[in-house]
C-alpha cells in the first residue's frame, strides 16, 4: 500500500507572519536558539500555530531540545526540530539505556524532558520518577508517589493508564487515577500542592495530561460509562486553587456559553441545549469527560479539546443531539467562556468519544491560508475547521466507515446509516469503525517539513448481539455481546500519513495490530511509531520506507519523544508495556477465550497473549 | 456430557436451559467433598446488601459461612467493588477461589448449578395502590418510574431496556447500580426512593428489592414482573450460581456437591433475607 508521495501542491499564499508570539517564544526559549528547525525555504505556507518568525520561515514553538508537555508543543504536532538522526543514518540508531518502572500496566504517557532531567508518569499507582540525564545510565534522580487509594482500581471505570504530565514554573503537574491534580517541584521531587477535582465514589476518574497555559492548569475527567457529569477545570498553577470549572451538558451558565459564544451552525445556536437535547433529568449523568488532549492558540486565546461520548443511558433511551457530548470546544482558558462547539457525533450511537488531539495548522484552503485544527475523530473522519469559528471546510475519511455515509458541510451533521444503529434486541453485523472508532486516543504528529499528517490507527469493525448474561453489584442483566474484527484487509492498523492540503492519504504502513501508541515526526524527516508486538520503528517520513526496527520488551502503546542530550546529541525515547484498551487482554490477565471481554475488543486481539507479555521499561535510543 | 471441557457449560443464550444442568451434574455423581481445602477465598463487594458487606451481613456472606463450614475450610474475603474489572481483577488474578453469586450462564467464571432463581420486579408503595405487574400495564405512561441503570457501553438492565422498547423515556429515571460509592449499599437508593415518593413505581432486581422493602419507614408492595422475557430475548427471570475460575473443576464439582447437601440451609438463608424467588418449590415471592 505504500507509494512515494506526491509532490505538494503549489502552495500560492505564503504564511503571513503574524504568529510571533513574544511573550511565549521567551517563555519556551529556555537555552538555545531555534538553530535545529528544519523549515524548508520553499515551503514556508504550512506550519503550526505557537511559532516565531525565523528569517522569514516560520517554526514550530522554538526548539529548546526539551519536551515539556504532552505534545511538545500547544500546536499538539508531537514535532521534534532536532535533526542530528536523519533518514541517512536512523539505521545505526542504537540502545542508549533502558529504565524498568516496575508497573506492569499499559504505559501510554509521553516521558518529559526539562533541564536535562527526565520524567515518567507510570499507570496506576501513578508514581513520577525523575531521571538524571547528566550522568551515565541515566539514574533515578528521585520517584513520588502520590498514594492514590487503592479502590480506585476497583471503582473507577476502565483501564489505570495515564496519558503523562506537564511542565512549567518548576513543576510537574499531572492526575491520579483517583481524581487528584498533583504539582510537584521538578528539582526536588516535593510534592507543592495536590487537589482533589473528582469523586471516585461516583464514579469519576482522570487519566488525561493535564495542559499548563499561561498560569492555568487545565484538566478534565473520566468516567461516562458510571453517569459522571463530564467537565473541564482550571487550576490555579501556583496554587492548585480551582479557577473555573465548565461542564459538559446542563444549562447554559453552567457550560460556560455566554454572549461570546458563536457556534457556526444553526443548531446550536439555541440556549440551553445542555439539558434540552436529553429527555427529563438524564443530562445530569450524561457524561462526556474529557480523557484525551488540550491545544491552544496563544494568539487568539483559545484551548481547543474535545468531549467523550454520552452515557450511562444506551441510544434509545436518551432522545436527542445529547449536547455537548462528543463535542470540539473552542474556550479562553483564563475564564473557561466557550466562544464555539461542533458536535461531531450528535445522539452517539457507537461510542465514539470526541477526544482526540486537535493539531492546529495554518494552512491554504480553496486558495486561502487558513487558521485551522485538524481532527481525527473516532468516527472516522478526519476534520479540517476553521479554529476562529468552528466552520467544518472538509470531514474526509481516513478510516473504513459504514456507519455513516458523510457529513452534511452545510449543516455539519453527520449522516449515520440506520441499519448500523445498535438496537437492544437486534443484531448488528459488521458496523465499522468499532466502538474504539477509526483512531483512538493515540496522538497523530505533524511535519512542517513534509507537510503530511502521521495517523496511527486501527482497522476494527464489530458485530453487536444482545445475549450476553452479565453481573455488576449483584445486578444480573443481559448485555450487549459485542465481538470487534479486524476490518477490511485483514490488518488491524494503520500507520497513514496524510496530506491536510490536497486532503488524501500519501502512504500507508498497515500493521497487523491497531496501532495503539502515538506518532512522532522529527526534522530529520524520520517518523517514529511503535507496534503492539513491541517493534518500535522508523520510517522515511516522506515516502513510508521502514528504516530501522528495534524489537522492545513488551507492546508499545506508548508516545515516542525526542530530546538533546546534555552532551548535544539527539535522543528518542519510548515507553514499551502493552495494556490500555485494546492490550487488556495481556495487561489484564483475560483469558482470550472471553472474546467479548474488554467489551469485545479481546475478541480482535486473542492473539497478543502469543507474541508479547506484560511490561513497563523505558528505552532510549541515540546515534552510536 | 459429564465432560471437562471448560467450553461445555459456557451456554450464552439457554439462560432458561440452565436450570437443567443441575440434573445433568447430579446424574455425573457429585464429587465427595473429602477435601482438604484450609482456606475457602471468597472475593465480594465490601458496600453491597443484601449480597455482601464488610461485616458480613449479606445473605452471600451467610451462604459463603454455610460452604466453608461444609468444607472444613476457614472463610476468608477479598473485598472488591462488583464492578467493571471486578472479576478480572479478584477470581482470574487468583486473589480468591469462588463468587458466591452471578448469573449461570456468566461467561467469565465457571459456574455451578443454580441455587435460586429471581426475577425483576416492581416495587409501589402500598399506600398508592398500584398493583403494577406487568410492562404492558398502560399506567406506565404516566406514572413516574425508576429503574436500575449499568451504563457499560450499549449495556443497561432489562427494564430500562423494556421501558425504551415500549417508547416511555421522559417519565422515566435512572438510578446508577453504581450509585455513591461513600454511602451504604448504593444500589438501595432505587428503593428509598419509591418509599419517599420521588418515584411511583421502581423496577429492580428482586433480592435487592426484597430485602429493602421490609426495611423501609412505608410499607412497599414487590410483585415480579411480567412477562418473565421479553421477546426477542430480553430476560427479567435469571438463574444465580456460584463461579470460581475456569479449569477449577475440583471446587466446582464440590460445590455442586455442597449446594445438593445444604439446599435446606440455603433455601432458608434466601428466605430470611426476603429473596422474591420463583423456582418451584422454594419460598414464594416476598410479600
Amino acid at each position: 500500500m505504500a507509494r512515494t508521495r506526491a509532490v505538494l501542491p503549489a502552495l500560492k499564499i505564503g504564511f503571513t507572519g503574524s504568529l510571533l508570539l513574544g511573550a511565549l517564544a521567551a517563555a519556551c526559549s529556555r537555552s538555545k536558539p531555534a538553530d535545529e528547525v528544519a523549515q524548508t525555504p520553499g515551503r514556508p505556507a504550512m506550519t503550526s500555530v505557537a511559532g516565531r518568525s525565523n528569517g522569514g520561515a516560520i517554526a514550530s514553538e522554538a526548539e529548546d531540545g526539551q519536551w515539556v508537555r504532552p505534545a511538545k508543543n500547544y500546536a499538539s504536532t508531537r514535532f521534534s526540530g532536532l535533526n542530528e538522526i536523519t533518514t541517512a543514518n536512523v539505521q545505526n540508531l542504537h540502545l542508549a539505556w533502558t529504565f524498568e518502572t516496575g508497573v506492569l500496566r499499559g504505559q501510554e504517557a509521553a516521558p518529559l524532558i526539562v533541564n536535562n532531567t527526565m520524567y515518567i508518569v507510570t499507570p496506576f499507582p501513578n508514581y513520577l520518577y525523575a531521571l538524571d540525564l547528566t550522568k551515565p545510565g541515566a539514574p533515578m534522580k528521585w520517584v513520588y508517589k502520590p498514594g492514590p487509594i487503592a479502590a480506585a482500581q476497583g471503582v473507577a471505570c476502565c483501564d489505570v493508564v495515564n496519558r503523562g504530565a506537564s511542565y512549567a514554573d518548576g513543576k510537574i503537574v499531572y492526575n491520579t487515577l483517583d481524581n487528584q491534580t498533583v504539582a510537584v517541584d521538578a528539582a526536588s521531587g516535593k510534592e507543592i500542592w495536590r487537589t482533589k477535582v473528582g469523586e471516585i465514589n461516583l464514579g469519576e476518574s482522570m487519566t488525561m495530561a493535564p495542559l499548563i497555559v499561561k498560569n492555568k492548569v487545565i484538566v478534565g475527567n473520566s468516567g461516562g460509562e458510571f453517569g459522571i457529569r463530564g467537565w473541564l477545570t482550571a487550576l490555579d498553577l501556583g496554587t492548585g486553587k480551582l479557577v473555573w470549572r465548565a461542564y459538559h451538558t446542563g444549562p447554559d451558565a453552567d457550560v460556560k456559553i455566554g454572549a461570546r459564544f458563536k457556534p457556526f451552525y444553526a443548531d446550536d445556536r439555541k440556549p440551553d441545549l445542555g439539558v434540552k437535547t436529553w429527555p427529563g433529568e438524564t443530562w445530569k449523568v450524561g457524561g462526556a469527560g474529557v480523557w484525551g488532549w488540550i491545544s491552544y492558540d496563544p494568539q487568539l486565546n483559545l484551548i481547543y479539546y474535545g468531549s467523550a461520548n454520552p452515557g450511562p443511558w444506551n441510544p434509545e433511551q436518551r432522545p436527542g443531539d445529547n449536547k455537548w457530548s462528543s463535542t470540539l470546544f473552542a474556550r479562553d482558558p483564563d475564564n473557561g467562556e466557550a466562544v464555539w462547539a461542533y458536535q461531531m457525533s450528535p445522539h452517539d450511537l457507537h461510542d465514539y468519544d470526541g477526544v482526540n488531539e486537535n493539531i492546529l495548522l495554518d494552512i491554504p484552503v480553496n486558495g486561502q491560508t487558513r487558521k485551522v485544527l485538524i481532527h481525527p475523530d473516532r468516527n472516522g473522519y478526519l476534520y479540517t475547521i476553521d479554529r476562529t469559528n468552528g466552520e467544518v471546510l472538509s470531514a474526509d475519511p481516513f478510516g473504513y466507515i459504514n456507519t455513516s455515509s458523510g457529513v452534511d458541510l452545510k449543516t455539519g451533521r453527520i449522516k449515520y446509516i440506520d441499519e448500523k444503529e445498535p438496537k437492544m434486541g437486534s443484531v448488528i453485523r459488521n458496523a465499522c469503525p468499532a466502538s474504539p472508532g477509526a483512531k483512538d486516543w493515540q496522538p497523530s504528529a505533524f511535519s512542517p517539513v513534509t507537510g503530511l499528517i502521521y495517523i496511527p490507527h486501527q482497522n476494527l469493525c464489530q458485530d453487536v448481539e444482545s445475549v450476553e448474561a452479565n453481573y455488576i453489584a449483584g445486578t444480573p442483566f443481559v448485555g450487549m455481546n459485542v465481538k470487534m474484527t479486524p476490518g477490511p484487509g485483514g490488518n488491524r492498523g494503520f500507520l497513514d500519513a496524510w496530506d491536510p492540503v490536497a486532503r488524501k492519504l500519501v502512504w500507508r504502513i498497515p500493521e497487523n495490530f491497531p496501532v495503539w501508541s502515538g506518532a512522532l515526526v522529527t526534522a530529520g524527516n524520520v517518523t517514529f511509531y511503535g507496534t503492539m508486538e513491541g517493534w518500535f520503528k522508523a520510517v522515511d517520513a516522506q515516502t513510508g520506507k521502514e528504516l530501522w526496527k528495534f524489537k522492545t520488551g513488551s507492546g508499545i502503546i506508548g508516545q515516542p519523544v525526542s530530546y538533546r542530550g546534555p552532551d548535544n546529541k539527539q535522543y528518542i525515547a519510548i515507553l514499551s508495556g502493552v495494556g490500555g484498551w485494546s492490550g487488556a487482554v495481556v495487561a489484564g490477565n483475560i483469558d482470550p477465550r472471553d472474546s467479548s471481554a474488554a467489551l469485545g475488543f479481546v475478541n480482535a486481539m486473542n492473539d497478543l497473549p502469543n507474541v508479547t507479555n506484560k511490561g513497563g521499561t523505558l528505552y532510549v535510543f541515540s546515534l552510536p | 456430557m459429564c465432560s471437562r471441557s471448560p467450553d461445555m457449560m459456557v451456554s450464552r443464550a439457554a439462560i432458561t436451559a440452565v436450570a437443567a444442568l443441575g440434573l445433568l451434574s447430579a446424574a455425573c455423581g457429585p464429587a465427595r467433598a473429602a477435601t482438604t481445602a484450609h482456606e475457602l477465598r471468597v472475593c465480594a463487594d465490601p458496600n453491597n446488601l443484601p449480597f455482601s458487606n464488610q461485616a458480613q451481613q449479606g445473605f452471600e456472606n451467610k451462604i459463603a459461612e454455610v460452604v466453608a463450614r461444609d468444607l472444613d475450610a476457614k472463610l476468608t474475603y477479598v473485598w472488591w467493588a462488583q464492578r467493571r474489572g471486578f472479576v478480572r481483577n479478584s477470581l482470574n488474578q487468583d486473589k480468591c477461589d469462588v463468587l458466591i453469586g452471578v448469573p449461570s450462564s456468566f461467561e467469565m467464571v465457571r459456574t455451578t448449578v443454580p441455587y435460586y432463581r429471581s426475577t425483576y420486579v416492581f416495587v409501589t408503595r402500598d399506600d398508592k395502590h398500584l398493583k403494577v405487574a406487568s410492562f404492558d400495564d398502560p399506567r406506565l405512561r404516566k406514572l413516574r418510574i425508576g429503574v436500575q441503570l449499568i451504563g457499560d457501553d450499549a449495556t443497561n438492565t432489562p427494564p430500562a431496556h423494556a421501558l425504551s422498547n415500549r417508547n416511555i423515556i421522559t417519565n422515566v429515571r435512572g438510578y446508577s447500580v453504581y450509585g455513591d460509592y461513600r454511602q451504604p449499599n448504593p444500589p438501595a437508593r432505587l428503593i428509598d426512593a419509591v418509599a419517599r415518593g420521588d418515584v411511583d413505581v421502581g423496577v429492580a432486581w428482586g433480592p435487592l428489592a426484597g430485602y429493602f422493602a421490609k426495611r423501609e419507614s412505608v410499607p412497599l408492595n414487590v410483585t415480579p414482573v411480567s412477562p418473565q422475557i421479553d421477546l426477542p430475548f430480553l430476560p427479567f427471570v435469571f438463574d444465580i450460581s456460584m463461579g470460581v475460575r475456569r479449569g477449577n473443576d475440583v471446587l466446582r464439582d464440590q460445590l455442586n456437591a455442597i449446594i445438593e447437601r445444604r439446599r435446606g440451609e440455603i433455601d432458608r438463608i434466601l428466605q430470611d433475607y426476603g429473596v422474591p424467588r420463583i423456582d418451584v418449590g422454594r419460598a414464594g415471592p416476598a410479600s
